[in-house]
C-alpha cells in the first residue's frame, strides 16, 4: 500500500504540469470539490462555459498550439457530446495531415448516478483510430499513463473512475499454478474482481486475476496470455456495456489468439436508471463470481 | 438583404492604394486560374476525388491575405482560395488533389482538408465537418495569444459549437477574426429558408464587433484591417459560389460576377494595363501547373 491516493497523484501531476506551462480546461472544475480533489488551485486553469462539443474543440485547438491541455470531462457520458472534435479532428490529424493534437482527456466515470452520469464509454474511443486509451486505477499506473502521454503526441483518453480516487493499493496481478480460470478486470471492476476472487477461492476455485490498464493499444503480452494458457478459460470484466464494448472486444482478442474460450461480462443492454434495483450497475463481486462459476460449469468443472 | 454592393466603400482601389489593389487582384487571379485548370483536370479524369471550388468567392481570401498577412489560419472546407492567397504552393495543392505523396498532406486529405506549414504560413487543415475549425481556432488563440483567422460558411455559422465558440472568444477577448463567407447556400438551401437571424447580430450580442459587407475586395481589405485591431471581431461577407457545393458543375449564372467587377474597378482606377499583365501572367503560370503532358505523367493515365 502506497502513501498517496489516486486523487492526490492526479492533483500533483496536474500541479506540476500547470506550473510548467500546461493547461487544464473543463466545466465547473474549480467549483465545490475541485473535481473530487483532483484539480489543484494553480494558474493555467480555464473554466469552460457549458459548451460541450465546442469545449473539446477548444481543448484540441490548445493542443495544436503545443500546450498539452488536460481536458476534464466530469462524467464520461458527456463524451458523446464532446467526442466530435476529439474523434473527427484530434484523432484523425496524424493519419490525415501528419500532425498532432495531443490532448489528455480525463474522462471520469461514476456509478449509481442515473442514465447520463453513470456511463463508462471508453470502448467508444477504442473503436476509433488515433487514440490511446488507458484506465489507470492506482497511483503508479496513473503516473505511468501520464509519462507515456508526455512522451507521445497522440490524444489520450484516460478513463478514470471515482471508485479509484481513494485507492492507494497497486492492485498487483494474482496468479497461481494450475488455475481453473483467469479473470481479466478493467477499471472499477478491478476492485470487485479482487472480492470475487476470494469468493471463488473459498469454494476451491483456483483463479488468476489479471489487471488490464491499457485498452488501446491492447498489447498481448505474456503477462496477459500466459495465465490464460494455464487456465484455458477466461473472463473479461468491464464496467461499460457488454455489447460491442471493451469486455467483448478484449475477450475476442484473447480468444482468437489463444483458442481458449473467454467470456465477456459488462453492463447489461438496458438503460442505467437512477433508482435501485434498476441501476444496471457495473458487475460487482457476486456477478463476477456467478459468471465465473457458470463458465466453469459449461466446461464440466463444478465446484461446490 | 444581401447584395453585391452591401456596405460597399466607393473608390476602393484608390483608397487601398495601387500596390495593395494589384496584389489583391493577383491573388484573385491565382485562385481563379488554378481552379480553371482544376475543372479541366476533373473533366479529363486526372482529378477523381471530390473538389470544393472557391471560384466566385476568390476576392474574400485574396483581400484578407493582403490585409492580414500572417495570422494562424483555420480555414473551412472550401479552402483553395485561402491556401493560394496566403502563398501556398499551387503545385503541392494540385498534387494533393491528385492524391500524390507530394501533396499538402501527402495526397491523403484532398480538397476540403488543405493545410500549409511552409514558408511562414500556418494553415491548419480542415477535416470536412463544417464549423469544426472555429472552436479549434478559438482554442489556439486562447493557448497561444496569436492572431487567428477562422473562416467558415453561412451553414457552419448555424452549428451550435460555432456559436458557443463566438461566445467564448468574447468572454476571453481572444485575438480571433471570424470570417463568414456567406454564399447564401447550404448545398442549395438558402439562408432565409434555414434561419431568421444574422450571425453578425449574434456576434454583436456577445459583444463582438461585427460587420455585414459584400465581397468587394477593397471593402473587405479595409474592414479586415480595421476589425483586426479590435478582436474578437466578425465579418459576414456576402459572396457567390460559382460551382456546385462539391464538384465542378454549375447551376446557371451567379448572383453577381465579382471577378468582372474587380477588373472593371481596376480599369476605372487607371490600372487596366497592369491588371491585364497580372491576369495574363497568372493564367500562364497556372496553365503550366495543369499542363496536360505533366498530368499524364503524374497520373499514369
Amino acid at each position: 500500500m502506497g502513501t498517496r491516493t489516486v486523487a492526490e497523484t492526479i492533483r500533483e501531476i496536474t500541479r506540476a504540469h500547470l506550473e510548467n506551462g500546461g493547461m487544464l480546461l473543463g466545466e465547473s472544475i474549480s467549483a465545490v470539490g475541485w473535481v473530487n480533489n483532483t484539480v489543484p488551485d494553480v494558474k493555467n486553469i480555464v473554466e469552460l462555459p457549458m459548451t460541450d462539443v465546442a469545449g473539446a474543440g477548444i481543448a484540441a485547438g490548445a493542443a495544436l498550439a503545443g500546450r498539452r491541455p488536460v481536458f476534464v470531462v466530469r462524467f464520461q457520458d458527456f463524451l458523446i457530446l464532446n467526442g466530435s472534435p476529439l474523434i473527427f479532428y484530434a484523432a484523425k490529424l496524424k493519419d490525415l495531415h501528419g500532425r498532432s493534437a495531443p490532448v489528455f482527456v480525463r474522462a471520469i466515470a461514476a456509478e449509481g448516478l442515473g442514465p447520463v452520469h453513470s456511463g463508462v464509454l471508453h470502448s467508444l474511443f477504442m473503436h476509433f483510430p488515433g487514440f490511446k486509451v488507458a484506465s489507470p486505477m492506482t497511483p503508479r499506473e496513473y503516473e505511468e499513463v501520464w509519462r507515456i502521454y508526455m512522451e507521445n503526441d497522440d490524444p489520450f483518453i484516460c478513463s478514470e473512475h471515482r471508485a479509484s480516487y481513494a485507492n492507494k493499493d497497486e492492485l498487483a496481478d494474482e496468479t497461481v499454478d494450475g488455475a481453473d480460470i483467469t479473470i481479466y478486470s478493467i477499471s472499477s471492476t478491478r476492485f470487485e474482481a479482487k472480492k470475487a476472487l476470494k469468493l471463488l477461492q473459498n469454494e476451491g476455485v483456483r483463479c488468476n486475476l489479471v489487471n488490464i490498464v491499457w485498452l488501446k493499444p491492447f498489447a498481448l503480452s505474456s503477462r496477459l496470455i500466459e495465465p490464460l494458457k494455464d487456465s484455458k478459460i477466461g473472463l473479461v470484466v468491464d464496467p461499460g456495456h457488454e455489447i460491442a464494448g471493451a469486455s467483448e472486444s478484449i475477450a475476442y482478442t484473447l480468444m482468437i489468439n489463444t483458442g481458449y474460450p473467454v467470456k465477456a461480462l459488462g453492463v447489461e443492454d438496458r438503460t442505467k436508471c437512477l433508482v435501485p434495483p434498476l441501476q444496471n450497475k457495473a458487475p460487482d463481486a457476486f456477478r463476477i463470481y456467478e459468471a465465473a462459476k457458470g463458465l466453469l460449469a459449461c466446461t464440466g468443472r463444478v465446484f461446490t | 438583404m444581401r447584395s453585391q454592393n452591401f456596405a460597399l466603400i466607393e473608390n476602393g482601389p484608390a483608397i487601398v492604394g495601387e500596390d495593395a489593389a494589384l496584389e489583391i487582384f493577383r491573388r484573385v487571379c491565382r485562385t481563379r486560374f488554378f481552379e480553371e485548370g482544376l475543372v479541366r483536370a476533373v473533366k479529363d479524369g486526372f482529378v477523381t476525388s471530390p473538389v470544393y471550388l472557391s471560384t466566385g468567392q476568390e476576392s474574400v481570401a485574396a483581400a484578407l491575405s493582403v490585409a492580414l498577412p500572417r495570422p494562424i489560419i483555420f480555414a473551412q472546407h472550401r479552402c483553395h482560395g485561402v491556401y493560394l492567397s496566403y502563398g501556398g504552393d499551387p503545385v503541392r495543392l494540385r498534387d494533393e488533389l491528385m492524391g500524390l505523396p507530394t501533396g499538402t498532406s501527402g495526397g491523403r486529405a484532398g480538397s476540403n482538408c488543405v493545410q500549409c506549414h511552409d514558408d511562414g504560413v500556418t494553415m491548419h487543415g480542415h477535416h470536412g465537418l463544417i464549423g469544426e475549425n472555429v472552436p479549434l481556432a478559438v482554442g489556439y488563440a486562447l493557448a497561444s495569444g496569436d492572431t487567428t483567422l477562422a473562416i467558415f460558411g453561412d451553414g457552419a455559422a448555424e452549428e451550435d459549437y460555432v456559436l458557443s465558440s463566438l461566445g467564448f472568444a468574447a468572454t476571453h477577448r481572444l485575438p480571433v477574426l471570424f470570417v463568414c463567407e456567406d454564399n447564401n447556400l447550404s448545398i442549395l438551401t438558402t439562408v432565409e429558408t434555414r434561419r431568421s437571424w444574422k450571425v453578425s447580430n449574434v456576434a454583436s450580442s456577445f459583444g463582438i464587433g461585427s460587420e455585414d459587407l459584400s465581397d468587394d475586395p477593397w471593402t473587405v481589405y479595409l474592414k479586415a484591417r480595421e476589425l483586426a485591431k479590435r478582436t474578437p471581431a466578425l465579418m459576414n461577407i456576402y459572396t457567390c459560389r460559382a460551382n456546385w457545393h462539391v464538384g465542378v458543375g454549375t447551376d446557371g449564372p451567379v448572383e453577381w460576377d465579382r471577378f468582372a467587377e474587380v477588373k472593371a474597378a481596376l480599369d476605372g482606377a487607371g490600372l487596366k494595363d497592369k491588371a491585364l499583365g497580372i491576369e495574363d501572367a497568372e493564367r500562364l503560370s497556372m496553365e503550366k501547373v495543369w499542363e496536360q503532358g505533366q498530368l499524364r505523367r503524374l497520373s499514369g493515365k
